[in-house]
């Protein structure tokens, strides 16, 4: 009996219980949802220029790296820019064009084998392939080298015939498109439609009855309606969900914190306290400006801890409150300063800071648990239009990761100071993110990454900038990388764990 | 507009006081009494009633749809309820003669087959206006366009939204698969053996197909609904209104009809399951690690097919899975429910140190949330992805925790809110679920390895006055 009771030990950083002895049945456990996939999955897109394959593209990739599904874009056009190297006109795109055609059909197999190194080389997951593939051929082409391969294919094609939705979709991304660099506004768009007129006359598009073995999302005139046919497995499942709650109408959410709150005075992390009275200047400040910006049909959501509702109650209108907001659970180090983190667990606070983001605190979450744990209200911020999100440090930081793109490894060091609202309206392809501080004083709560005091030129400076100042202004939105300090040696960062207390806490903001 | 160096006169935000039950903050009154609505973050926010309207020719899955989508409703705590045209003509027309009463002709039949549509919908009306329903289902063949405009300006002139689900199956495997499931023990051929029903059912379903207008892409584009074709093979989505109307489809999306079973079950026994504390992350006892090997033995007389095996991330469900050699995933959502400041504390413990705490959770044992932890209502909420997948899945064995268990019960067997925290879910003992007709099968297999007893029924006083005894009487015997 007892060979069989393999003893279990607790991963230190994860807190994931897996058996001692490593078994050839292990698999990786480490985060809180289990990983559906097996085989790698590519995404292609199907549809005439204009009909926001890379906006699709795009998003859908930013989403799936968030939820932990390593994936990346591969742009035809983008290979078609480099080996093409001047974009002259849309006779390029002519049919009867035969250079041209070589030129195209090589970079989507160029594209094709980056793909596959991708999968094997890059452990990645999903592979988007952006391009028309309007014909079936070019389709037919991709499904045997998936099959080659064992990649599993789901189609994503869009349909619109609106014209204004297409001359909406070329103003906001193909004016400023590398290829009509320098070009006259009427002349890009003379030229782009001739373009689009190059691939209708071979687009044949997917097919409820000759297609109808294959797996795929027919999206029409932006989401009115949408064809699903043999959807696979989970992540197609996923996908599914994501573009039909997806939407292009133009909005703008409000990210902000609750106000300083007392235990932030102290330096205390967690708890549930309310608002100092700075924080309650910023409430009533937060429902100034919030008025100011005359916003139609806002929707405010706040987080079940006190210090986000009493923020809201400021403002003055109806507000929602999510539990999967409140803050990440600190367990055992709820309440406490880092001093007394650093006295009473040492190891647990080096392990945070070597590696923060899947750090999982004794009996309480990592911010790979809160990102998980916050994706329903992604999804429903993907639905809503105008909203405004007062939430918690570690919670917004993953919130904006998702806007903004930001890696794992950047995401827990994003700087989301208090009073500070950050608005973000959607624009071409992604995100324009205006910080608004709202002038009223509170503590800094940002700690970096402590750094030797004895590092290499540049990065020990870096580490005693960000130590002290109160955020008196707006943060820049991208935290500075390990590799832009230059601290890919992990030895220049002092995260060990026999390092020296005061080497620990230098970067600990100032506090009562 | 102001240079910002102006004072900001805090205007005087409302007070907040925490409810005692759900540990919600809400603004109070002046008499330090709490405002009455309070906009908690239910899953699904509509702001008007939903009607959600089948459509179909019989034997095409309308009805293990409504029930299957009223269920799962229900358990997200979206009050739905599911109102059955048939149903209503069987009460009206007492006795079933044959499939002539359908026949297009039949104007008697027609007469009485449309009183009993307005009858439902009377009842739609009422439910979703005077009983606090949010989620009505109207299920019927609802196969002409002609019926489906009534419904619609019925919806309309009530504020309501009306969303379509249509089913449309040509595969005849499939079709004599639900006859025989769901059709031959209906009311209307008790008294027929399988050939007469049979033989009768196909003259019934011909009846319809003549007068059987589909949804149409473009005549109904106007319209809110899903068409699900060849039982989940293709899906027509069309013009999504809201967030419920998106859960739907997500959800019908990911149901399918083939033979499976779930399989529920416990850790073994733990250490502190033993000393009568709970939750924790202790190991599992020596009767525990026998329960983990009886499991693997069990599992491998069963001979299930591509099994799948899912644990929580505490230790004693991984230790019992490791017994089966083989792979498990992992989830965090399957956790025990938190029970913050009681983690660990026997019940004479918390009775103790916190009465209040002990009798608010016996009076509202669901919605009651522990200090600093959860509650059976977070944890639905917490669970709803994994039902989710496990709808996707096949066969699954689930080895998790007693609340957790409870909650995923519940979804299974369409058990209340109020039955839910009550559900019995001993340790050691296997809950095979098999899913028939239009619900589930249970089969309750005990491992015949000993285990102390962690059910505590709810006692007679729970008032916050009660003395000790009375709050302990249910306390189950431990060391």
């Amino acid at each position: 009996m007892d060979h069989l009771q393999s003893a279990l030990t607790q991963n230190p950083l994860e807190k994931i219980w897996v058996p001692w002895m490593s078994s050839k049945l292990r698999r990786r456990r480490g985060s809180s949802v289990p990983q559906f996939t097996n085989s790698p999955t590519m995404i292609v897109m199907v549809g005439l220029p204009a009909r926001g394959k890379t906006y699709i593209s795009k998003k859908l990739t930013r989403y799936l790296n968030w939820i932990g599904v390593p994936t990346k874009v591969y742009n035809v056009g983008q290979y078609r820019r480099e080996a093409v190297r001047a974009y002259s006109n849309f006779e390029f795109f002519r049919p009867d064009n035969e250079e041209a055609m070589k030129i195209r059909k090589a970079c989507a197999l160029s594209a094709l084998k980056d793909v596959s190194a991708y999968f094997t080389q890059d452990h990645g997951q999903v592979a988007v392939f952006d391009a028309t593939n309007t014909t079936q051929e070019r389709r037919e082409i991709i499904l045997s080298f998936a099959k080659d391969n064992g990649y599993k294919v789901f189609f994503v094609e869009s349909v619109c015939d609106d014209p204004e939705i297409i001359a909406e979709n070329i103003k906001q991304v193909k004016l400023s498109s590398p290829d009509y660099v320098g070009c006259d506004k009427e002349e890009a768009v003379a030229d782009f439609l001739k373009r689009i007129e190059c691939y209708k006359v071979s687009y044949v598009p997917l097919d409820e009855d000759r297609d109808r073995n294959l797996s795929y999302i027919k999206i029409f005139n932006v989401g009115s309606r949408y064809l699903v046919n043999r959807v696979q497995d989970h992540i197609q499942s996923r996908i599914v969900y994501y573009l039909m709650n997806i939407h292009v109408t133009p909005r703008t959410i409000y990210l902000c914190r609750h106000g300083e709150s007392d235990l932030n005075l102290l330096g205390r992390i967690g708890g549930d306290s309310g608002l100092s009275p700075r924080g309650n200047k910023f409430a009533a400040a937060l429902g100034k400006y919030i008025r100011g910006q005359c916003i139609p049909d806002l929707k405010i959501w706040t987080s079940h801890m006190r210090r986000t509702i009493q923020t809201a109650e400021g403002v003055g209108v109806a507000y929602e409150q999510w539990k999967a907001l409140n803050e990440i659970d600190a367990g055992v180090c709820e309440e406490m300063t880092y001093e007394e983190i650093q006295e009473h667990y040492p190891e647990e606070f080096a392990l945070r800071d070597q590696d923060k983001y899947r750090y999982r605190y004794p009996k309480g979450e990592s911010y790979e648990d809160l990102v998980h744990r916050l994706e329903p209200v992604i999804m429903e911020l993907e639905r809503q239009e105008n909203v405004l999100v007062v939430c918690h440090q570690a919670v917004m930081r993953c919130l904006l990761a998702y806007f903004l793109d930001k890696s794992a490894d950047e995401l827990p060091y994003l700087k989301c100071p208090l009073h500070t609202v950050l608005k973000l309206t959607p624009v071409a392809y992604g995100c324009k993110v205006d910080p608004v501080f709202l002038n009223i004083e509170a503590v800094n709560t940002h700690r970096d990454r402590p750094v030797c005091e004895d590092a290499q030129a540049g990065s020990a400076p870096s580490s005693r900038h960000n130590r002290i100042q109160p955020m008196a202004s707006p943060a820049p939105n991208k935290a500075p990388s390990l590799p832009e300090l230059g601290l890919n040696d992990l030895s220049l960062q002092n995260v060990s764990v026999d390092r020296d207390p005061m080497d620990a806490l230098l970067t600990v903001p100032e506090h009562i | 507009m102001d240079d910002g160096a102006e004072e900001c006169v805090p205007t005087p935000s409302r007070e907040l006081t925490q409810n005692p039950l759900k540990k919600i903050w809400m603004p109070c009154k002046k008499n330090g009494l709490p405002e009455k609505h309070i906009f908690q973050r239910k899953v699904c926010m509509t702001n008007c009633p939903t009607l959600i309207v089948t459509v179909g020719l019989p034997a095409r899955g309308k009805t293990y749809i409504s029930k299957k989508l009223t269920r799962y409703l229900n358990w997200i705590d979206v009050p739905t309820k599911e109102f059955n045209v048939g149903q209503y003509r069987r009460e009206c027309v007492k006795i079933y003669k044959s499939f002539e009463f359908f026949r297009p002709d039949n104007e008697e039949g027609l007469k009485i087959r449309k009183q009993c549509a307005s009858a439902a919908l009377n009842d739609v009306r009422q439910y979703l206006t005077e009983e606090d329903g949010q989620v009505a289902v109207f299920d019927a063949t609802n196969t002409t366009r002609e019926r489906r405009e009534t419904i619609k300006r019925f919806a309309e002139q009530n504020g309501f939204k009306v969303f379509f689900v249509e089913s449309v199956c040509e595969d005849p495997d499939v079709i004599a698969e639900n006859i025989v499931q769901v059709k031959l023990g209906s009311p209307d051929y008790i008294h027929c053996n399988t050939e007469q029903a049979v033989e009768d059912f196909m003259k019934r379903i011909k009846c319809y197909e003549n007068s059987y207008e589909p949804l149409d892409e473009v005549l109904d584009r106007e319209l809110s609904f899903i068409k699900i074709i060849d039982v989940g093979r293709r899906y027509l989505v069309n013009r999504v209104q809201d967030h419920i109307q998106s859960r739907i489809v997500y959800y019908l999306m990911n149901i399918h009809i083939t033979p499976r079973s779930i399989y529920l079950c416990r850790h073994g026994e733990s250490d502190l399951n033993v000393k009568g504390r709970i939750g924790g992350d202790s190991g599992l006892s020596d009767r525990g690690k026998e329960f983990a090997c009886c499991l693997a033995q069990f599992i491998h007389s069963q001979d299930i097919p591509d099994l799948k095996v899912w644990t929580s991330q505490m230790k004693r469900t991984i230790q019992t899975a490791e017994a089966l050699g083989v792979p498990y995933e992992q989830w965090k959502a399957l956790n025990e429910i938190d029970a913050g400041v009681c983690e660990e504390l026997m019940y004479e413990e918390i009775q103790l140190r916190y009465p209040l705490e002990f009798a608010l959770r016996d009076q509202d044992k669901y919605r009651y949330r522990y200090p600093k932890g959860e509650s059976y209502e977070d944890l639905v909420q917490r669970l709803e992805p994994v039902i989710m997948e496990l709808e996707r899945q096949e066969n699954v064995l689930v080895i998790c925790h007693q609340a957790v268990m409870r909650c995923l019960l519940a979804y299974f067997l369409d058990k209340t809110a109020e039955e839910l925290p009550y559900l019995k879910c001993p340790l050691h003992t296997v809950l095979k679920l098999t899913p028939v007709a239009y619900g589930c099968k249970v089969e309750s297999i005990f491992l015949k390895i000993d285990a102390v007893n962690t059910h505590r029924e709810r006692p007679e006083n729970v008032d916050v006055t009660r003395m000790t005894e009375e709050a302990l009487l249910t306390v189950p015997a431990h060391q």
